[in-house]
């Protein structure tokens, strides 16, 4: 499992400016970043090189901050890769909360991050059909 | 010069003014001492018989009421006749979850029906008008309070009551309306309706609009003049006194007339309760003097006002008050409800939510609509936009419950919600109701 920060934003102009300043004056990497918005508010949600530091951060600015763990995903960079993981999580009926994706410099492979209801279920169902799942250690060294 | 209802008091001189006030006056202190527990003790209290009363100024010796305690006597504590006497109710909205319910004998209704024919007559009223109320009926005094003065005149009286806007429109054009009497939010409702539905307001008989129960502002009154194209005219009320018809304004549109023969009026200090001369500024403060099954000495209406004797233009000699100016307490009316932050803080202390708010007042186009802002904190906070979601509806219809109107819920980033002097700013009224 990995830690993701989620920061409440009001929706109004510079909310997301007003945290990635944050997160560069205290040299924290964004790994990857959704914001999940209604017509009132949003939620943006981050995995970052330094979980604890840019909590702390985000908090001494007036952020309402939590921390969520979600599931990472490590897959091969081709068409149906994305289809195949949550295929196995339809099948065995586990409910995705959200989710989103991102790449690296690699092209080999990319990464999903997602949130599902019943987590330790989902871990053991795509780690037994060959999904290799991503850890906090391998997130923030990405 | 116009014409009147009763030209003769309205147009007296104020010594023979105050000589039937004194006369009324001394009569109903005596009614209330002999019939109103309340009255009695507090009377007794200050040490004041009904035979102290020797002049109009000597009302000042006379103890206050205030709403308070029209709710602690609830429901007929203050009833200075027997029931039997009794023929009609009406009720405030009680939307603070505690009504309260006054009183008529049948003299009082037509003392009421006369003062709402006399507001008819000054602007322009005649036998020949269609009298179209589109105020609510029922409990609420001001449907049928206009309905009685329009019937008691002679009008043709259209008691359409409030709603159903496409309706009114119809009756307007198929019966011919030539009076309108309602709140001056939905007059301009009515306007904005007309002009969508593609009625051309300027072929209609409709010429004239009486309107109150709420504050609106000289802006309002041109939008509405022009949107419906007629002239618009002030009406004050207060369900404790009697319902519309206290005060009336006439074709000077420069003031109401107080219904002197009937109420007094005075100005005071809200602090000090002493009394401020003409032209001042003050918490409005009504006696009803020839009221019988209801009377009230001198009631707080928490109404700010000012009010002049100088003489008007249209020959009425009755004393002129101003369009309330604002309010002594915090009490915000929205669309015709009456609300206290304090409730709104009560609902979130009950759910538990930090009591750190602002209410934000608006109207768009023609209806007023209001915002609860909560700073969102991380008691609250949740991952996904679903569980706030949620959370914003349950408070909407928690609110909705306590208040009578829903008002919509945002939640805002912590520290955003201004504060003065540690203090947070609790309420923003952006309709600017009271002008200025």
């Amino acid at each position: 499992m990995i830690k993701q920060i989620s920061i409440f934003a009001s929706n109004e102009p510079g909310q997301i400016v007003k945290v990635t300043n944050v997160l560069s004056e205290q040299n924290i990497d964004i790994r990857a970043m959704c914001v999940a918005d209604t017509q009132d508010f949003g939620i943006i949600r981050l995995i970052v090189s330094d979980t604890k530091k840019a909590k702390e951060a985000l908090k001494s600015n007036n952020c309402v901050v939590s921390t969520t763990e979600v599931l990472g995903i490590k897959i091969p960079d081709r068409p149906g890769s994305t289809k195949k993981a949550l295929e196995l999580l339809a099948d065995n009926n586990i409910n995705l909360d959200y989710m989103y994706a991102f790449i690296t410099v690699s092209k080999e492979y990319a990464y999903v991050v997602m949130r599902v209801q019943d987590a330790p279920a989902a871990e053991k169902i795509l780690a037994e059909n060959g999904i290799e799942l991503i850890s906090q250690q391998d997130m923030e060294t990405l | 010069m116009g014409e009147y209802y009763n030209p003769e008091i309205e147009t007296a001189s104020r010594e023979e003014i105050d000589k039937i006030q004194l006369e009324r006056l001394q009569k109903q202190v005596k009614h209330v001492y002999e019939n109103v527990e309340l009255y009695r003790k507090r009377m007794d209290d200050l040490g004041v018989k009904p035979e102290d009363i020797k002049t109009l100024d000597d009302l000042r010796k006379l103890p206050f009421t205030s709403k308070q305690d029209l709710r602690d006597t609830y429901p007929y504590g203050m009833f200075a006749v027997p029931m039997s006497q009794v023929v009609r109710l009406h009720a405030s909205s009680g939307t603070t979850g505690k009504q309260i319910v006054v009183g008529y004998t049948e003299e009082d209704l037509d003392i009421w029906r006369t003062c709402c024919a006399r507001q008819l007559v000054a602007v322009g009223a005649t036998r020949e008008d269609k009298v179209h109320v589109s105020y609510g009926y029922g409990l609420f005094t001001g449907g049928l309070g206009l309905h009685g003065g329009s019937q008691k005149l002679g009008c043709t009286t259209i008691p359409v009551s409030a709603g159903n806007t496409a309706r009114q429109l119809t009756i307007m054009q198929d019966f011919g309306s030539t009076i309108l009497g309602s709140t001056p939010s939905y007059a301009m409702y009515l306007g904005e309706s007309a002009e969508k539905a593609g009625i051309d307001t300027s072929k209609l008989p409709l010429r004239v609009g009486i309107f109150g129960a709420e504050p609106w502002t000289e802006e309002m009154r041109q939008k509405i003049e022009k949107s419906l194209n007629i002239k618009a005219y002030d009406i004050y009320g207060l369900t404790e006194i009697c319902g519309p018809g206290v005060a009336y304004e006439c074709t000077e549109q420069n003031g109401m007339h107080v219904n002197e023969d009937h109420f007094i009026i005075e100005i005071i200090d809200p602090e000090t309760g002493e009394s401020v001369p003409d032209g001042q500024k003050g918490e409005i403060v009504f006696s009803s003097i020839t009221k019988q099954a209801f009377p009230l000495l001198r009631f707080r209406t928490k109404d700010i006002g000012v009010i002049t004797h100088e003489k008007c233009a249209c020959g009425r000699t009755f004393v002129r008050m101003s369009k309330p100016l604002g309010r002594v307490d915090d009490m915000l009316i929205v669309r015709g409800v009456n609300l206290f932050p304090s409730q709104i803080e009560a609902v979130l202390l009950k759910k538990g939510q930090s009591p750190n708010y602002q209410i934000v007042v608006d109207r768009q186009g023609t209806l007023d609509s209001i915002e609860v802002r909560i700073e969102m904190s991380e008691d609250i906070f949740s991952d996904t936009t679903s569980d706030i979601t949620r959370m914003e509806k349950s408070l909407e219809n928690e609110f909705k419950s306590a208040l009578g109107i829903k008002p919509k819920v945002r939640l805002v980033s912590p520290n955003t919600i201004p504060r003065s002097e540690g203090k947070a700013v609790r309420v923003v009224d952006k309709r600017h109701v009271y002008g200025g």
